[in-house]
C-alpha cells in the first residue's frame, strides 16, 4: 500500500489558527495603520532643516563638552543624586507599613482596602504629572522632586512587597504564632526574614529607577539634572547636552551593575 | 557530659553580626542626613509651608469639572494612541534584530557586534522617552513624528533586553535538530529559534504598548503631540478645571489599555 506524502511542508499558523480570523485581524491591522499613518502630518522641509541640527547633536554626542557648563552640570547631578537617595529612603520607610497593610494574609479587610487604594492612586499617576502638581504647590526645586519620587516609590515598592508577603511560607507564620507571639512579633520573626532579601533587592532597584526619573522630572521644574539638560537643549548647546546624556547613561550603568552585584552579595 | 553555657535570652544574630548591621544602618542614616542637608540647602521653606493652602486653592479651582472640554480632547487622544502604537511597532521592529545580535547564542560576533548591541540597549533604557522627545522636538520639529520616534527609541532597550534574554533561554536541542537537517543559518533562526520566542515576543510587545500608552500621554509637554499638548496648554493658562478633566481622561485610557493588554497577554501565553 503506497501513501503519497506531500513534497513540501508549510509551517502551521502559530497564534490564530482559524484562517477567517487571521484574515480579519490582518485586515483590521491594515485599516488601522492606514488611518493612523494618515493622521501624521510631517513637515518635510522642517525635518530637512532639522537634520543639520541632528548632525550637530550627533557631533556633540561624540565630542561631549563637560567643561564649559561644568558648574551647572555638577549642581544638577548633586541635586539628582541627593534627591534619589533621600526619596528612596523615605519612600521605602513609608511603603513598608503600607505594604504590610496591603497583604491580605496579615491584616483585616478594611486596612487592606485602604492600603491597596493608596497603592492604586500612587501607581496610576505618572511621575511627571505628580511633579507638575507638586511644583505648583511647593515651588520649583529639588524638594518638589524629592516628594514626587517618594510618592512614586510608595506605589511601586508597597505593591511588590505586599504581593511578596502574600506568597510567603504559611508554615513559618503558623509556627511562630503557635509560640503565642503577638502580631508585631509575628511580623518581625515570621514575615520579615522571608521578605527581607527581596525588599533590599527591590529598594536597590528602585534607587536605580529613581535616578532615571530624577533626570525627567527636572523638565517640569522639579530640580535635578533634567533641568540642566532642558536648559542646555533650549540654548542649542548640544555638546553640553551630549555630555549630560553620557553622564546619565554612565551613572545608570554603574547603578545597574552595582545594584545587581550588591543584590547577589546580600542574598 | 559537657556543660554548655546557653544564654538566657535567645538572639537571632551573633553579637558580631549585630554590630556590623548596626554600623551599616548608621552609615545609611548619616548618608541620608547629609544628602538631605545638601538637597534642601536652597529650598525656600516659606513655599513649602505654604503648600497646603496652595493645594486647597488648586483643588477648589478644579471644581466644577469642565466637561464641555471633552469633545475637543478626542482628537488629541486618538493622536496619543497612534503615537504609542506606531512607536511600539517601530521600536519592536528595531529591537528584533538587535536582540539577535545581543543574545550570546545567536550573535554573529561576540567581540564587536554584541557589545555594540548591548550598549544600544542600555543607552535606550537609561534615557526616558520624555528626554528623547525633548531632543527630537529640537531636531525634527514639534509634532506626532517626534513623539513616535521618541517612543520607538525608548522601546528598543526594553523590548531588546527582554527578547535577548528569551533568546538565550531557548532550548538548544531544537536548534540542533534543525541544524541536523542541513538548514542554513537563517533557516535555523526561522525554524529553530523564532517559534520558541514567539509567545515571549508578543507578550513583551503588548506589555510595552501598554507602558507606551502611559508614556505618550505626557510627551506633549515638550511639544511632541497628543493629549499632553492640551495638558500643557491648560496648565500654562492655570485652568485647573480643564487639567482635571484631562487627567481623568488619561487615567481612563491607562486603565482601559492595561485591561486590554492583560487580556491579550493571557490569550497569547
Amino acid at each position: 500500500m503506497s501513501e503519497t506524502y506531500p513534497t513540501t511542508w508549510r509551517r502551521p499558523p502559530q497564534i490564530i489558527r482559524s484562517a477567517r480570523w487571521r484574515y480579519a485581524v490582518q485586515l483590521g491591522i491594515a485599516i488601522y495603520l492606514a488611518l493612523a499613518l494618515g493622521t501624521i502630518e510631517v513637515d518635510w522641509g522642517r525635518v530637512a532643516d532639522g537634520l543639520a541640527r541632528g548632525q550637530r547633536f550627533a557631533a556633540g554626542f561624540l565630542q561631549p563638552d563637560f567643561v564649559s557648563r561644568w558648574a551647572d552640570i555638577s549642581r544638577g547631578l548633586i541635586e539628582s543624586l541627593t534627591m534619589t537617595l533621600t526619596s528612596t529612603v523615605v519612600g521605602v520607610l513609608i511603603s513598608i507599613p503600607v505594604g504590610i497593610g496591603a497583604a491580605a494574609n496579615l491584616v483585616p479587610a478594611p486596612v487592606y482596602f485602604v492600603c491597596r487604594g493608596i497603592i492604586a492612586v500612587s501607581r496610576a499617576l505618572q511621575e511627571v504629572i505628580i511633579a507638575i502638581f507638586l511644583v505648583a504647590m511647593f515651588g520649583f526645586g529639588p524638594f518638589a522632586g524629592f516628594l514626587t519620587l517618594s510618592f512614586a516609590t510608595i506605589g511601586f515598592l508597597a505593591k511588590l512587597l505586599a504581593d511578596d508577603i502574600e506568597e510567603i511560607e504559611p508554615g513559618q507564620v503558623e509556627a511562630v504564632r503557635a509560640t503565642g507571639a503577638s502580631w508585631t512579633q509575628l511580623v518581625n520573626y515570621a514575615v520579615q526574614p522571608q521578605v527581607m532579601p527581596r525588599l533590599i533587592g527591590l529598594s536597590l532597584y528602585r534607587l536605580d529607577i529613581n535616578f532615571r526619573e530624577s533626570a525627567v522630572i527636572g523638565i517640569v521644574g522639579a530640580g535635578g539634572i533634567g533641568a540642566t539638560l532642558n536648559t542646555a537643549i533650549d540654548r542649542y548647546e548640544y555638546d553640553s547636552a551630549g555630555a549630560i546624556l553620557l553622564l546619565i547613561i554612565g551613572i545608570v550603568m554603574i547603578a545597574e551593575y552595582g545594584s545587581s552585584y550588591l543584590r547577589k552579595f546580600l542574598q | 557530659m559537657t556543660a554548655h553555657d546557653y544564654p538566657e535570652v535567645w538572639q537571632r544574630r551573633t553579637p558580631r553580626a549585630r554590630l556590623v548591621q548596626w554600623m551599616g544602618w548608621l552609615c545609611l542614616v548619616a548618608l541620608f542626613v547629609w544628602c538631605w542637608q545638601v538637597m534642601t540647602a536652597n529650598t525656600i521653606w516659606a513655599f513649602v509651608t505654604d503648600a497646603p493652602r496652595q493645594a486647597a486653592d488648586i483643588g477648589s479651582r478644579m471644581w466644577p469639572l469642565e466637561w464641555g472640554y471633552v469633545p475637543e480632547l478626542l482628537l488629541p487622544l486618538w493622536d496619543t494612541i497612534n503615537i504609542a502604537t506606531l512607536g511600539t511597532i517601530g521600536g519592536v521592529a528595531m529591537a528584533f534584530p538587535i536582540a539577535f545580535l545581543a543574545a550570546r547564542n545567536t550573535t554573529p560576533s561576540a567581540m564587536i557586534l554584541r557589545p555594540i548591541a548591548l550598549f544600544i540597549i542600555v543607552a535606550s533604557r537609561s534615557i526616558n522617552s520624555l528626554i528623547w522627545a525633548l531632543l527630537l522636538v529640537a531636531i525634527i520639529g514639534p509634532g506626532l513624528l517626534a513623539g513616535i520616534v521618541a517612543i520607538a527609541l525608548r522601546s528598543i532597550g526594553f523590548v531588546g533586553k527582554l527578547l535577548y534574554e528569551a533568546i538565550e533561554e531557548t532550548d538548544a536541542r531544537q536548534v540542533e535538530a534543525v541544524e541536523a537537517t542541513g538548514a542554513s543559518g537563517l533557516q535555523v533562526l526561522s525554524y529553530g529559534i523564532i517559534p520558541q520566542i514567539m509567545p515571549a515576543f508578543w507578550g513583551i510587545s503588548v506589555f510595552r504598548w501598554d507602558i507606551n500608552i502611559r508614556e505618550s500621554t505626557i510627551l506633549g509637554l515638550v511639544g511632541a503631540g497628543g493629549i499632553g499638548l492640551k495638558l500643557n496648554a491648560s496648565i500654562n493658562t492655570l485652568s485647573w478645571d480643564e487639567v482635571a478633566v484631562i487627567l481623568l481622561l488619561i487615567l481612563g485610557t491607562v486603565v482601559v489599555s492595561e485591561w486590554v493588554s492583560a487580556k491579550l497577554r493571557r490569550a497569547i501565553i
